[in-house]
């Protein structure tokens, strides 16, 4: 309407020019240049070995590369990173990597075999958050030096005991596990930092590319390495900016100011539909949603009641529309990517056999629980969905609401009746769920073993237990991705956790953007294969 | 020493000493009695700090041991003890999400908060208070109803939506003002690598640097979001002119001066405006240093990197030293702009002198 008013219009215009630029009137992105924008406020580090949020690993994973890579187009598939090749001897603990030659760090240092060793070994002994998925093979600050050794271009890792392989080598895709330039970071060491400090702000990797400039709550800009080892990057330059508000993504985006938004709502995601300039990426994302039922209360120990509670929930109703683009159902321990994910969805909202189940189970009716749930719109459209379907089996639910630390204390503290809660894997592994999910070493108040989310919600996980223990321990893969089937399958039956959903994804592109990879269940975008 | 009556001068030092003496004992226990207040706020809200570092994966003993470095377990009166000795000093204590100093945080993020309120003031200045002055001077004409209805909607729409339809309007449909972000993205580049930074307030810096057409570009950035700040901020200043004038005007003074012919815009502009400005310049201090806390929704629509959502962002990381901080800085600005308006009260009006 303002815009057919031409004369006011040209008025104003006029006005607004004299002090405006004209380039504010030709906005788009340089040809060479990618500008995402993305929230990016949960940074706390960008050293590769303290990063631990989803931004930090995400960057990290343009700026570092590993002994061995996930392939990005190719989610799950292992491919050589810095080393060519590498095997596992016969005693099962002692593996090798055999370094790829003609590498150099962005400051121009040859990568050597003593570089990935100290990079390894830097892990461990700094200890930050993200280290347990190396410490968790036995090595510790006293013994890795003579558990990670290097000798001419091979370097060797030893574990405390026999691991499956696939294991070993998925966590050593993580973020945790880049190789950095030790000449350079220890040149830049503080206090006896390891050059921590001089990471936050700086890069010294292999990867496509290096950082320019980063400044947190605000954005950053990486700069494509010229001459690298997987040939250079089409893109020059990337630019992240961080917005936080979905409906500002979209309006850039339209504009053609951005060429990725990372963080649109499901509503600005629909806005965009039928929009010749803008393509909708579709991606999963590793978070799963479930239910753990405190075992500590007699009636949430009651397989029956339990079982009545899978019937008595409306997944597809959810994801069909509260939680749709969003989040997609999903009824197993991990997410679709992982090696050994079950992707069969048996449970659908079906009252009758819940109230049948709940006949069998001989409690009193009606069933009064609380569901403990985060103040946060998205879980409490869930709880009240559950609340709803619940009520008509004759559980009757009140929601204990509470803020993010408030809700996990609870839960920490094992004082919840029913939670609703997320969990995200920490590697590329599917141990990292099933250590969790399925495993309790010790089910008693003392000591607290937070750490297991079986332990969390005091479910015994009985054979479950050794089970996950064998599959962790599988040297074939094929054998090993089977026990993870049969795992997840009793789990999601006999567990006292309802799983639900897996996170979806979706990524808005500028039409002319191709080869964006978002990285799947892993979480980690790859720039280097986009043209635009 | 002797019985000399003490002669003028050093009796003048003598009050402005105390004065001073006087204003500096308020700021310390203005400042101190904030530090108070935040630190109990923060130590009642059910939130805890060791979560918020070491994460949901925590083992017990990783939990102990950062709740015993962070000093957690000394008695409340202890830690705030060492706060105020910390930041006494100038130390307003580490990040407790990013291990950075607060203060080189702070000092990041309020350049960007200055420099958007700064310009949000002149516009409301600028236009509130001949707008206020239009209203006074012609009370119930068409002129005087227009400004109150403006000035009302500027009270009472929510600049989260104001904000979003500007930027659908300006920036969207009309593409008359740049998009969220503080630049073009190809400018932006430029200003990390070209730009030498002095004050870290984009506008000064380039005119600093001669780079004029990132200047402009900036400029067309700022002006979306400091015109809305602007307005609401103007919709206070026009209304309270309007009534301060209005009471001035029926002053004996003034009709004195209209009886002796003197002309219509100097009546209103230097006799009445004078005595108007006594009380404006509290309101503009005022106004100005409410949008100097930093206006969370603005800055989140407008991507603005900005005080007001460093602090919303560490609280609800359960930060506390970083909104212990900021609120300092807040509370520090809130004192200093008071104490500016004090001395401008004592150049516009001699009583106070």
């Amino acid at each position: 309407m303002i815009t057919k008013h031409g004369a006011t219009r040209a008025v104003v215009l006029a006005a607004l020019m004299a002090g405006t630029a004209p380039a504010a009137l030709y906005a788009a992105t340089p040809a060479d240049t990618l500008v995402v924008a993305d929230a990016i406020d949960d940074i706390v580090s960008i050293d590769p070995h303290e990063a631990f949020e989803f931004s930090g690993v995400d960057l990290n994973n343009n700026l570092y590369d590993s002994l061995v890579e996930l392939d990005p187009t190719k989610p799950g598939e292992l491919v050589p990173g810095l080393a060519e090749s590498w095997s596992v001897a016969e005693d099962g603990v002692t593996y090798t990597f055999k370094m790829k030659p003609g590498i150099t760090f962005s400051s121009g240092n040859p990568v050597t075999a003593e570089d990935a060793a100290l990079s390894l070994r830097r892990v461990v002994k700094l200890n930050k958050t993200p280290a347990f998925i190396l410490t968790q093979f036995g090595l510790t600050p006293e013994n890795v030096d003579q558990m990670i050794t290097f000798d001419g271009d091979t370097v060797t890792m030893k574990t405390d005991k026999p691991y499956a392989p696939t294991f070993v080598y998925n966590c050593l895709t993580a973020g945790v596990a880049n190789i950095v330039d030790m000449k350079t970071v220890m040149a830049n060491e503080v206090n006896g930092d390891m050059g921590n400090e001089w990471l936050k702000s700086n890069s010294a990797g292999t990867g496509a590319y290096v950082l320019r400039s980063f400044k947190p709550n605000e954005g950053y800009i990486i700069e494509a390495r010229a001459g690298h080892w997987r040939g250079d990057a089409p893109i020059k330059n990337v630019l992240m900016r961080h917005v936080p508000e979905g409906a500002t993504q979209r309006l850039l985006l339209e504009k053609g100011d951005i060429d990725i938004a990372r963080e649109m709502t499901p509503t600005d995601i629909a806005g965009v539909e039928g929009n010749a300039d803008i393509k909708v990426q579709n991606d999963v994302g590793g978070q799963i949603y479930y239910l753990a039922m405190n075992q500590k209360k007699p009636e949430l120990a009651n397989p029956k009641v339990l079982e009545a509670m899978r019937w008595a929930i409306d997944y597809k109703g959810m994801t069909d529309t509260l939680l749709k683009g969003q989040w997609v159902v999903h009824q197993a321990f991990l997410p679709r990517g992982f090696l050994g994910a079950l992707e069969e969805t048996p449970y659908g909202l079906d009252l009758e056999k819940a109230k049948a189940a709940l006949a069998e189970s001989g409690v009193t009716l009606p069933l009064e629980v609380s569901i403990t749930v985060r103040n946060n719109q998205e879980r409490m459209d869930i709880a009240q969905s559950i609340q709803n379907t619940f009520g008509q089996v004759g559980i009757n639910v009140t929601l204990d609401v509470g803020d993010g630390k408030q809700v996990l204390e609870k839960y920490r503290a094992r004082q919840h009746d029913i939670t609703l809660q997320t969990w995200g894997p920490d590697y590329p592994d599917p141990h990292t769920n099933a250590s969790t999910f399925a495993m309790n070493p010790n089910n008693a108040d003392e000591p607290k073993s937070t750490g297991f989310l079986a332990w969390r919600t005091a479910w015994e996980p009985g054979p479950l237990h050794a089970m996950t223990e064998a599959a962790v321990a599988e040297p074939d893969a094929e054998k090993r991705k089977a026990m993870y089937e049969e795992i997840q399958r009793t789990h999601r039956d006999t567990s006292a956790f309802v799983l639900m959903f897996q996170q979806a994804r979706q990524d808005a592109l500028r039409a002319n953007v191709t080869g964006f990879h978002a990285g799947g269940a892993t979480d980690s975008a790859s720039y280097w294969t986009v043209t635009k | 020493m002797t019985d000399h009556p003490p002669d003028t001068a050093p009796s003048r030092l003598f009050t402005v000493a105390r004065r001073l003496g006087t204003e500096m004992f308020t700021l310390a226990i203005t400042l101190l009695g904030l530090l108070a207040m935040t630190f109990l706020i923060g130590r009642v809200v059910p939130i805890d700090p060791v979560l918020s570092i070491v994460g949901e994966r925590a083992t017990q003993e990783q939990y102990d041991a950062v709740r015993l470095a962070l000093g957690l377990d000394e008695p409340l009166w202890k830690q705030f003890a060492i706060y105020v000795g910390d930041a006494v000093q100038g130390d307003l204590g580490t990040s407790i999400r990013t291990r950075e100093p607060v203060l080189t945080e702070i000092s990041r993020y309020f350049p960007a908060t200055l420099e958007l309120a700064t310009l949000a003031t002149i516009i409301g200045v600028l236009v509130g208070v001949p707008a206020g002055v239009l209203a006074a001077t012609r009370p119930g004409t068409l002129a005087d109803q227009i400004v109150r209805i403006v000035g009302l909607m500027g009270y009472s729409m929510p600049v989260f939506w104001l904000g979003l339809v500007g930027l659908l309007v300006f920036y969207g449909q009309l593409g008359w003002v740049g998009g969220p972000g503080r630049l073009d993205a190809s400018y932006e580049m430029m200003m990390e690598f070209t730009i030498t930074q002095y004050t870290g307030m984009i506008l000064i810096d380039t005119a600093l640097n001669g780079n004029w057409p990132m200047f402009a570009n900036a400029f067309s950035h700022i002006i979306l979001p400091a015109g809305l700040l602007g307005y609401v901020s103007m919709a206070y200043i026009s209304r309270m002119t309007r009534s301060f004038m209005m009471n001035e005007l029926g002053q004996e003074y003034i009709t004195t001066a209209r009886v002796k012919g003197m002309p219509e815009w100097r009546v209103i502009w230097v006799h009445a405006m004078r005595n108007v400005l006594v009380p404006l310049i509290t309101v503009i201090a005022l106004s100005y240093a409410y949008l100097l806390e930093g206006s969370v929704l603005t800055e989140t629509i407008f991507a603005w990197p900005g005080l007001g959502s460093y602090i919303t962002n560490a609280l609800f990381a359960a930060d506390m030293p970083a909104v212990l901080g900021g609120t300092v800085v807040v509370g520090a600005v809130f004192v200093a702009l008071n104490m500016a308006s004090d001395i401008l009260y004592r150049l516009v009006d001699p009583r106070a002198r």
